[in-house]
């Protein structure tokens, strides 16, 4: 059956109906993707050394490496994006067992459409929802007094924690949403059969749980860790002008600079360190790329 | 195969009971699906409960190993009592009715995980998982994948990983159910070896009656919650004391109708469509009452010639509605001559009546003693 589906496809007639099947994803690909990349990656290898004269250089890569404020606003980025990947996971981990497992029937669904609410209104309402409720003169600084917690209400926005919160609440759906299904996929007996034979709850979650769901695990923690790297409205907007994310100063130097050519460096740059770094992380845990996409 | 071994791992106690039950319920709702149950396991015998799927046997399981507490009554293990004992502290150990073999180990990981729960030198552990591995004919399978084993040697090894812990009581939840036809037949038998080798108490839940009669020592028929019966396989199936037993245990013709003239030692039953047959009586049964008889295929003689049958018989003639040709337990179905009552009949396993054809005239008798009658609705103790 395959194969003869494989001789079919040979025949030139048939290679051309699959041409045009594909060729909505591969214009898509190519104009949307890979054009704009190349363009960059030209742009980000030139140095302007007369008006309308440039170039081969690699000027920009240098500035990134001599300015301490870039790799330091970088390696701040990474760093509060593993951490709020962590927080995610660390918070997603329960709901998702309660919604894969627990729950049964309508409750199930209803706890998963929860889940999917926030992301009926938009990023830049939700995260206003938040300034709100953070603000100095907002809800929550309020309740704190009127609780008798702080004598004078606190500004919570513009703190590393604020920003956290913001990213961790927008990523968690993308968190739950690969648990759940990786951890319905796990049968209850062996959980069941696991305690039988002496487990406690630590040992089964380390033993049986999580190397069975490691793969969802590694994929909602790489679309959390990408979404959040590259995430522009939650870090300016809690974070203040202050909040010094990498994708603020890819937004600086393309609008506000009108240096599209560090720009492009600093574009290129965020690719391969989070390249890196996902690769460090899966090699770390010693999974398979592949697997984990086939999860997503 | 099963490697022999002379020592047993547990040191025998003769006339222990391994598992008492006692009066055991729980209920869903107003529902009782254990309902007052009571039953004793001898140390070191093959114990079977059957009964149909929703009987509560599988709830009655997952009680004795502590994934349910019982409403009422007490669970007793070894003579201690396993009140909120919980099952990763029960000397008590499953084998899940898919097996549940952890998939993200290695055969050997599995047989050793409870062993490394429970703490203990890696070497001591290795060395205990090897030997286990080889007395279930495993032997060196330790760094295999499960997945690279076939359904005999993952049944192995769930019973490996369970026996290397030396558990009271072995549970195992119908683990044959999945395996197809054949391989079913050869793991009954490799069982029954595992349990006559190990001398390992097993409790063994099934609706599968050939398991049941093939394994045990002793079976409990299950119904609704209750047991109807509780005895040797021979007792369930030459001496049902209830209908549902006689109907459930074995092949059966059951002939449902009114009790008219009894002797006490036999009662004679009417259908309704007039057929008369004698059985023996089953408990009191009064006349008039609704019973029902029953008589088992290879009970029943089947001649062409009347005269052929053995003296003293109840004597019917019929038609040969079906033939059933399956080797050693083929059948044929009668019809009988006046009113039409379907019996089946046991072929003479010689191949004489082999060439029955369909509506050929048969003559069939059974005797009364070997037909036996209840009250209708009679669900014993």
């Amino acid at each position: 059956m395959a194969a003869r589906l494989a001789s079919d496809l040979a025949a030139p007639r048939s290679r051309l109906a699959l041409l045009l099947l594909m060729a909505p994803a591969l214009v898509w690909l190519v104009g949307l993707v890979v054009l704009p990349h190349v363009e960059l990656a030209v742009l980000s290898l030139r140095a302007r050394v007369a008006p309308r004269v440039y170039e081969w250089s690699l000027d920009q890569y240098r500035t990134f490496v001599d300015e301490p404020l870039y790799w330091r606003t970088f390696v701040r980025t990474a760093t509060i994006s593993i951490v709020a990947t962590a927080c995610t996971l660390a918070i997603a981990f329960p709901a998702a067992w309660y919604i894969a497992k627990i729950a049964r029937g309508r409750a199930k669904t209803v706890l998963f459409v929860l889940c999917l609410i926030p992301f009926w209104v938009s990023e830049t309402v939700r995260t206003l929802g938040w300034m709100i409720l953070l603000r100095e003169s907002g809800v929550v600084p309020r309740l704190l007094v009127d609780l008798g917690i702080t004598p004078a209400p606190v500004e919570l926005l513009y703190h590393d924690a604020t920003i956290l919160v913001g990213l961790v609440y927008t990523s968690l759906l993308f968190m739950v949403v690969p648990l759940v299904s990786a951890l319905e996929s796990l049968d209850d007996s062996l959980i069941e059969a696991a305690y039988d034979l002496g487990g406690n709850g630590w040992s089964i979650l380390r033993q049986i749980v999580v190397p069975h769901a490691a793969p969802g695990i590694a994929a909602g923690s790489i679309v959390v860790f990408m979404l959040t790297l590259g995430n522009y409205l939650t870090p300016t907007l809690l974070g203040g002008k202050n909040s010094l994310w990498f994708t603020e100063q890819i937004y600086a130097q393309f609008i506000t600079r009108f240096n599209w050519e560090q720009g492009a460096a600093f574009g290129f740059l965020l690719l391969f360190l989070s390249t890196a770094i996902v690769w460090a992380g899966l090699e770390l845990t010693g999974q398979r790329f592949g697997d984990v996409m086939r999860r997503t | 195969m099963v490697a022999r071994t002379t020592a047993s791992p547990v040191p025998a106690r003769p006339m222990q009971q391994d598992l008492e039950v006692d009066r055991v319920t729980k209920r869903y709702g107003a529902q009782a699906v254990v309902d007052a149950l009571s039953l004793a396991v001898a140390h070191g015998s093959f114990f079977s409960i059957l009964g149909p799927s929703g009987c509560g046997k599988t709830t009655l399981l997952r009680i004795v190993a502590g994934f349910l507490a019982p409403d009422e009554g007490d669970v007793r293990i070894g003579g201690r009592s396993m009140r909120g004992v919980p099952p990763n502290r029960r000397p008590v150990n499953m084998v899940f009715q898919h097996l549940a073999l952890f998939p993200m180990m290695t055969v050997g990981e599995n047989v050793g995980y409870g062993l490394a729960r429970r703490g203990g030198a890696r070497a001591d552990i290795a060395a205990r998982v090897d030997a286990m591995l080889r007395r279930v004919g495993l032997p060196g399978a330790q760094d295999r994948r499960v997945d690279q084993l076939s359904g005999g040697q993952k049944q192995r090894v769930a019973i490996a990983r369970c026996l290397v812990l030396e558990p009271a009581l072995l549970l195992l939840d119908e683990p044959l159910g999945a395996l197809d036809l054949k391989l079913r037949e050869h793991m009954k038998i490799e069982l029954k070896h595992l349990q006559a080798d190990f001398g390992t108490t097993f409790v063994y839940i099934t609706h599968d009656q050939s398991e049941a009669l093939v394994l045990s020592d002793r079976v409990a028929v299950m119904n609704a919650g209750r047991f109807e019966q509780v005895g040797t396989p021979q007792e369930l199936y030459y001496e049902p004391r209830t209908p549902f037993v006689a109907g459930f245990v074995g092949a059966n013709n059951r002939i449902t109708g009114r009790a008219a003239a009894g002797d006490g030692e036999t009662v004679e039953v009417v259908t309704a469509e007039g057929l008369a047959v004698r059985a023996r009586a089953s408990g009191n049964i009064a006349t008039g009452d609704a019973v029902e008889a029953f008589v088992r295929p290879e009970a029943v003689d089947l001649a062409r010639d009347p005269v052929e049958l053995p003296p003293g018989a109840q004597r019917f003639s019929g038609r040969v509605g079906s033939l059933l040709f399956d080797g050693a337990n083929s059948a044929v179905l009668v019809r009988e001559e006046r009113t039409q009552a379907e019996i089946r009949i046991a072929l003479p396993q010689t191949g004489r009546l082999a060439d029955l054809r369909v509506d050929e005239p048969v003559a069939f008798g059974f005797a009364a003693q070997s037909a036996l009658c209840f009250r209708a609705g009679d669900h014993g103790g």
